[in-house]
């Protein structure tokens, strides 16, 4: 297991480099930030000037270079737009997006479970039914549209939730949080429900096609026949062997809900780190594209270890020794 | 507020969200009105000693939220102090290079000196905002950013600023002017027009700003809020490349490269603007929220000519004149735009290109992000091309889009079209050395007269800036399109 995991850390030092490659060729082949952000009366000569005061100037390589020496001492460079550096930037910003992709995440989890079993249970019966045709419109419905909806009869018509916004945050462990008060609960509702509707029918579909097939095994026919309860039945048995596609898909999709929450987060006017990638693609702010860019990378390594270690611990069958990643 | 804010540092990148909320902190030294027309700000008169000196009169008794006063030895420090900051994307050095000396005379004035005589030493100091000699010195944008350098004369004071959500302020109970309405103001950064909007009808904002024409009539029939409008000095317009050579992607119908570059004759461009329905597009585009252009600066702008009007909408003329040019079949052209910097762009751009296929000219329309549509632009990559401009005086604009490209002398930065006329050159350069405003105004409007027959650019229109706000709120709508607190004010 060890060697696994330290093989998986080399491999993702390799994947963090060409990541950072890529996107310093990319966002340089775009252009600079100074033809966006430079004012109008700007002359010639005042143009030259910025672009040789953030060093653009200098060759693409050159420019790699610099940055991957200070990388290495931990340092990714100052935003050009924020002139503070990118990595606080962005880590100042974490705590509200990981709060919405959580919360997002435990919708999705607490009430897709059982609303999948329920299905895969009762698969013909008319509550069963509608949760299938419930998901296929979570599935369907883009983000933005749903958003917008959710704001229009929660705040406009109705007035019960706030339209846009975090509430306040207070310390937990040093990291700012909005759950721990009401008003920041109201603010938190409807964005980590428009994020979470799509992970949601995600879970609902698993774990009734996973419910489904568990029933047919010889192994539940087995406990039935011996006479166990239906609780015991689903609860411990059912619900431990279709749980490891449901933890890999939701670990996958965490990753992808920290990294995408973009959509949701320009809606509802949530402080996170979304916001600020679109902020920073649209000027060229090439610092806070290549720092946030490694943080979801890093992240998405870390979700996949995790999961991988996980799959282990809930399936004996799985050696990671073995598992080449 | 519909961009983000970067910083609270008011001399770090000349934006304008930051400008927006610096305004709420600082003062200038000169000020303009709603008509962005010059007006006094912490100097209380300003005057050509001699045509290379400017000396400015600071108002006594003006005192910065910390307490301490005003003094012409702040004002040095401000006006040294963009320079210091080499790592700025967009600095504000074009507004502080002309001065090439300056003279404290006493506690209360200033004399700058420019190397030639320059006209617009009161206008660039409108843009550099006075900030404490005391509180700023050695400050890094962290000490702005959490409000101990943001010491300024303002009517707020800084409270806090989020990055990428707030800025909260609170009133500045020594501002030397009117006192806002508001003890504290909370100005949220909300870039998504959909939910700005929908924030606004959910009563959770009081006021936006960047209304987006879409939402006009449904905010107008919402009895709880109101509008307000004024044309802004944002002019929209199509640069066309005029050198020699044809430009890259300008062939005939076929396909087969062009003889000659055909925007180089001015009769292309006069059919060209003739084929642009401006009526149609403010109306139906727009929903009205725009106004046909006839000048590069609006209406209220300094050096906008009144005699001026808009080029009516003549296809016959424009086919014609078309044919007079050895074009009867047209030709073919991309014509790019950006699509999330000016309002509805790129609607626009598709409209353009539909009423130029009427005259037989046929526009490959090209859309893209503001990111990638300025660097390809800025390297004539683009034969045909829009582009929108606000500035503070006819002459100024003149000078960034319509002069000949000169880099060594500043001139003609952004004429993406490489126009070139030797008498508006001169017309230009002598307005902008004029220190007396009456004669300057008639310059820059002789040379706005002489340029616009030439069509050096292709007019469009002048955007309308739009406010929403609660019903029983009154804002005095701006040209400039700022949105300042202090100016919003109950009925």
């Amino acid at each position: 297991m060890l060697v696994f995991i330290i093989r998986r850390l080399m491999q993702s030092a390799v994947v963090l480099f060409a990541m950072s490659l890529l996107v310093f060729v990319g966002v340089y082949a775009i252009g600079n930030p100074v033809d966006i952000l430079i004012n109008p009366n700007a002359d010639q000569q005042d143009i030259e000037r910025a672009i040789r005061g953030l060093g653009l100037d200098k060759p693409l390589w050159e420019q790699y270079l610099v940055f991957l020496r200070q990388a290495a001492l931990g340092d990714l460079g100052k935003s050009f737009a924020f002139n503070v550096p990118a990595l606080q930037l962005i880590l100042e910003r974490m705590p509200a997006t990981l709060e919405l992709a959580t919360a997002a995440m435990l919708i999705a989890v607490v009430v897709g479970l059982p609303l999948g079993l329920w299905a895969g249970l009762k698969p013909d019966s008319f509550a069963g039914k509608s949760i299938m045709a419930g998901s296929i419109l979570g599935f369907s419905l883009p983000t933005f549209w749903v958003g917008l909806m959710l704001i229009m009869v929660f705040s406009v018509y109705l007035g019960w939730l706030p339209s846009n916004g975090r509430g306040p945050t207070t310390d937990l462990f040093g990291v700012p949080v909005s759950f721990l008060s009401w008003d920041g609960i109201r603010h938190l509702v409807m964005p980590a429900t428009n994020l979470a509707l799509f992970n949601l029918a995600l879970v609902i579909r698993l774990t009734r096609a996973g419910t489904r097939e568990a029933l047919l095994q010889d192994y539940v026919k087995f406990a039935r026949a011996k006479g166990l309860s239906d609780a015991r039945v689903i609860g411990v048995h059912v619900l431990k062997n279709i749980s490891i596609p449901i933890v890999t898909v939701t670990g996958l999709q965490f990753g992808t809900l920290i990294a995408f929450a973009i959509v949701t987060e320009t809606i509802f006017a949530w402080p996170g780190m979304g916001k600020l990638i679109i902020d920073s693609i649209n000027v060229l702010d090439r610092p806070v594209i290549v720092a946030y860019l490694l943080i979801i990378v890093t992240l998405f390594i870390v979700i996949n270890l995790v999961v991988d270690v996980l799959y282990s611990v809930l399936d004996p069958r799985v050696r990671l020794g073995d598992t080449k990643a | 507020m519909s961009a983000d804010v970067t910083s609270i540092d008011p001399h770090f990148v000349n934006i304008t969200p930051n400008n927006n909320v610096a305004w709420h902190i600082f003062e200038a030294l000169t000020d303009v009105d709603e008509n962005v027309r010059l007006i006094p700000g912490l100097a209380e008169s300003w005057r050509a000693v001699d045509p290379t000196t400017w000396e400015f009169r600071l108002r006594k008794g003006v005192r910065f939220s910390d307490g301490a006063e005003l003094t012409a030895e702040d004002v040095a420090f401000s006006i040294d102090r963009p320079a210091t900051l080499a790592s700025s994307p967009g600095p504000f050095t074009p507004f502080t290079r002309p001065i090439v000396a300056k003279e404290i005379v006493d506690r209360y004035t200033i004399r700058l000196k420019t190397a030639t005589p320059y006209a617009m030493v009161p206008y660039d100091m409108n843009s550099i905002f006075i900030v404490s000699k005391k509180a700023a010195s050695g400050a890094s944008t962290d000490d702005f950013n959490t409000g101990k350098a943001a010491i300024g004369t303002g009517p707020f004071k800084l409270a806090r600023f989020a990055r990428g959500d707030r800025v909260e302020l609170v009133r500045n109970d020594a501002y030397r002017g009117p006192k806002p309405a508001w003890g504290r103001v909370v100005l949220r950064i909300m870039p998504n027009d959909g939910a700005r909007v929908s924030a606004l009808l959910a009563e959770d904002l009081d006021a936006i700003e960047y209304v987006p024409t879409a939402d006009l009539k449904r905010i107008r029939s919402t009895p709880r809020l109101r509008l307000e409008q004024k044309v802004s000095w944002r002019t929209i317009f199509f640069t066309l490349d005029q050198r020699a050579e044809p430009p890259p992607g300008v062939t005939d119908k076929g396909g087969r490269p062009l003889a000659r570059n055909p925007f180089a004759d001015a009769r292309v461009r006069e059919a060209m603007s003739k084929a642009m329905n401006r009526r149609a597009i403010v109306d139906r585009v727009m929903d009205g929220a725009a106004v046909p252009a006839s000048n590069l600066v609006a209406p209220p702008v300094f050096g906008h000519v009144a005699s001026l009007k808009p080029e009516p909408y003549d296809v016959e003329g424009a086919r014609k004149l078309l044919a007079a040019a050895g074009y009867p079949e047209g030709f073919t052209t991309v014509l790019a735009a950006p699509n999330n910097r000016y309002i509805n762009d790129d609607q626009i751009a598709q409209t353009v290109a539909q009423l130029l296929a009427r005259i037989g000219i046929e526009a490959k329309v090209q859309t893209m992000p503001l990111a990638a549509y300025f660097p390809k632009a800025r390297n004539l990559e683009f034969p045909f091309a829009m582009l929108g401009w606000g500035s503070l005086s006819g002459d100024l604009a003149l000078r960034s889009l319509a002069l000949t490209y000169d880099a060594d002398r500043g001139l003609g930065a952004w004429n993406w079209g490489r126009y070139s006329n030797p008498q508006v050159d001169q017309l230009v350069v002598q307005a902008l050395a004029t220190v007396d405003d009456r004669k300057r105004e008639g310059i820059a409007q002789d040379a706005m007269r002489l340029a616009m027959t030439d069509r050096p650019v292709l007019l469009l229109h002048h955007q309308l800036a739009t406010w929403a706000m609660r019903r029983d709120l009154a804002y005095a709508a701006r040209t400039d399109e700022y949105t300042f607190a202090h100016h919003f004010r109950l009925k």
